[in-house]
């Protein structure tokens, strides 16, 4: 028995809306198995991890203080993909971001008036924007793989932190601890509810807005999407595929920047050695399971954000490990990309041993 | 100190040196595999726990193998047979093996590890210097070695090898001809799961032989950069793994010595190392699109 393909003669709009839904199923489903197996039982595990985090106001807003990095990451992610550039590195310009931003609040503490947070953030668009120009310049260059250089800088970028919170931007009064100094209420962003929760959440709902937009009314929306699918028809349109790589990056990182000056001035408050549980790739996978649409990537982003506390959840609990999110994240970006095969494709299971291949040899 | 210096960069080459020549096979067939990072790591997770329990490095070493053939396998029914695009599968297939190896190394941190026997060759081990470098590794360098020429040979020298570089320059001619694409891809993708299983086992088993969470630190990664630098040919490989062995081991020797350079500066290098790399060997168009597979990446659905 194998599998077959059919190309269906268009995109099924059916599945294009159910994918994504089959695919959370299908996590959960595969989660279940996983806790089985760690001899817990499953159905209490799965209402743990997916809906317990959903019954309190402290957890909600939990939820969208984790959501809101993803989101924002996984928008800039979306116009990559859609142009058809792999930018992977986003972790690292979450960091860079972190760092340039954070440099009013580190090293002039006493700047302290209505300007200073604004001028932070844009310095932290600045930094992620910055960081990520650099694969993107190596590839339109000297055609240098950006999946691959954008993705060195990740780690460069993580020792970089490090080497500020242990070294020059150490806290003087923070018993050696490797942290920055707290920031200043004029540093920090200003907080929603009675959580963590801040300003940034709707930031990143403005960003998602405008980059809807930017995407379906705009001719530069037209021009990403058609260079994603077809560079050559881009290049006849008068379209440049390498201006597009240069502009897809750039924004990409400024977002991820943006979200990690926001990250660390608004629910960490200092820098730290580790300022991120990994946003940077889960919202890669954000980024898929919203169809690369940003009004999609905003549930998608909850969806990912749910995983994080799931896992605080069943590690407090029911004593379960918390890496069971990172596997469940995993499992949720193969069972989307299975599931959007179906989209293009029927596949129909034929018995017997292969038809082409070695009998028309024979 | 020098015979030390050497003995230490073969080791640190070796993962690199598997990983990558069994990426070279994979990419030669036109599929890209961007998680060899997650079958490294679980290579090096399951290795290290099934020596652990059994006692046995060899048995170890088999389990992952065995390990990175299930991901590489998980990888290919999604590429080859439901057709998914190939750079956010193999992403996928990392962000999955770095968890799941986070939750099965959970109970073995910190538990002292089995290291892999060093092969003493009778008399020739003994000899100065050249004895322990040449003579007294463990068996995996050996065999890295003997992979190398392995590889090259059928490739280069051998029907199979022929078909397998139609499959990844040319699919539709290779189809058209009766081979099966599906077939030699699924072949050449498992391979390259098996050897990034190895590297990861010697990553636990013999470079440090414990297990730490994200232990291989982005040496799947070099180790694609890696087939890039060697422009798809697997002697190069060799020089490229040994070039990265060296760079890896002088900064940690010269973290010894307290050079006054932050251990950060010296721990980035290898990655900036890598770029550096990519970008003298990419802007030489020459020379990769000589040999890169035309395609690399490319999805493919047979048709009837």
């Amino acid at each position: 028995m194998r599998l077959e393909l059919v190309k269906r003669a268009e995109h099924s709009a059916l599945m294009a809306g159910l994918s994504p839904v089959v695919a959370v199923m299908l996590t959960m489903f595969a989660g279940g198995i996983l806790f089985a197996a760690a001899g817990h039982d499953p159905l209490l595990a799965l209402y743990k991890f997916f809906i317990e985090p959903l019954t309190d106001t402290w957890s909600l807003q939990e939820l969208v203080v984790k959501a809101t990095p993803l989101v924002l990451i996984a928008c800039g992610l979306s116009v990559c993909y859609l142009s058809n550039t792999w930018n992977i590195g986003a972790e690292g310009q979450f960091v860079a971001g972190a760092i340039l931003g954070s440099v009013l609040p580190v090293m002039v503490p006493g700047f302290q008036s209505w300007l200073t947070l604004p001028l932070m953030l844009l310095m932290g668009a600045l930094g992620g924007a910055l960081y990520a120009l650099v694969p993107a310049l190596l590839k339109t260059r000297f055609n240098t793989n950006e999946i691959l250089s954008s993705l060195m800088l990740v780690y460069v970028a993580g020792l970089a932190l490090d080497y500020l919170v242990r070294g020059p931007w150490r806290d003087p009064g923070g018993y050696n601890f490797p942290e920055s100094r707290m920031f200043s209420a004029a540093a920090t962003m200003p907080v929603l509810g009675d959580g963590r929760m801040s300003v940034s959440a709707l930031v990143a709902v403005a960003v998602v807005v405008a980059l809807a937009v930017l995407l379906s009314r705009t001719i530069k929306g037209f021009e990403i999407r058609v260079i994603g699918e077809s560079p050559r028809a881009g290049s006849f349109a008068g379209f440049s595929a390498r201006r597009m790589t240069v502009f897809a990056f750039a924004l990409s990182g400024a977002l991820a920047g943006l979200a990690g000056i926001m990250e660390v001035s608004g629910s960490i408050g200092q820098l730290l050695p580790t300022i991120s549980p990994g946003y940077g790739f889960t919202a890669i996978i954000v980024a898929f399971l919203g169809r690369l649409n940003p009004l999609a990537i905003l549930v998608a982003g909850l969806v990912l954000a749910l995983s994080y506390l799931g896992g605080e959840a069943v590690q407090a609990s029911m004593g379960m490990s918390d890496k069971i999110a990172d596997v469940m994240q995993g499992m949720l970006l193969f069972f989307v990309l299975a599931c959007d095969t179906l989209i293009l494709y029927r596949i129909r299971l034929v018995r017997g041993p292969a038809a082409s291949g070695e009998e028309r040899r024979a | 100190m020098l015979e030390a210096i050497l003995l230490t960069v073969i080791t640190a080459a070796t993962p690199l040196l598997i990983a990558a020549l069994g990426e070279l096979v994979v990419e030669r067939s036109g599929v890209l595999n961007l998680g060899v990072e997650g079958m490294m790591i679980m290579g090096a997770v399951t290795g290290f726990a099934i020596a652990n329990v059994t006692g046995s490095g060899s048995l170890g070493v088999l389990a992952a193998i065995g390990a990175g053939m299930a991901m590489s396998a998980l990888f290919g029914f999604l590429v080859i047979s439901l057709v998914t695009n190939q750079v956010a599968t193999g992403l996928a297939l990392t962000l999955l093996g770095l968890g799941l190896s986070g939750l099965i190394g959970e109970g073995f941190i910190g538990v002292p590890g089995q290291r892999l026997p060093r092969l003493e060759v009778p008399g020739l081990s003994d000899l100065p210097f050249v004895g322990p470098v040449l003579f007294g590794q463990d068996a995996v360098v050996y065999l890295a070695l003997a992979l190398v020429i392995l590889v090259a040979f059928v490739l280069f020298r051998t029907r199979v090898g022929l078909v397998l570089r139609a499959v990844g320059d040319n699919h539709a001619s290779a189809h058209a001809l009766g081979y099966s694409v599906q077939k030699v891809r699924y072949l050449a993708v498992l391979f390259g799961g098996g050897c990034a299983g190895l590297a990861g086992a010697y990553m636990s088993l013999a470079y440090t032989p414990q297990w730490v969470e994200n232990m291989t630190a982005g040496r799947g990664w070099i180790a694609l950069a890696l087939v890039v630098f060697a422009s798809w040919l697997p002697w190069r490989v060799v020089a490229g793994a040994y070039l990265f062995g060296a760079v890896t081991v002088l900064t940690f020797h010269a973290q010894a010595l307290g050079i006054g350079v932050p251990s950060q500066l010296l721990s980035s290098l290898p990655y900036l190392a890598t770029i550096v790399v990519l970008v003298l060997i990419s802007s030489n168009r020459r020379l990769t699109l000589v040999n890169t597979p035309a395609c690399l990446g490319k999805p493919f659905v047979p048709d009837r």
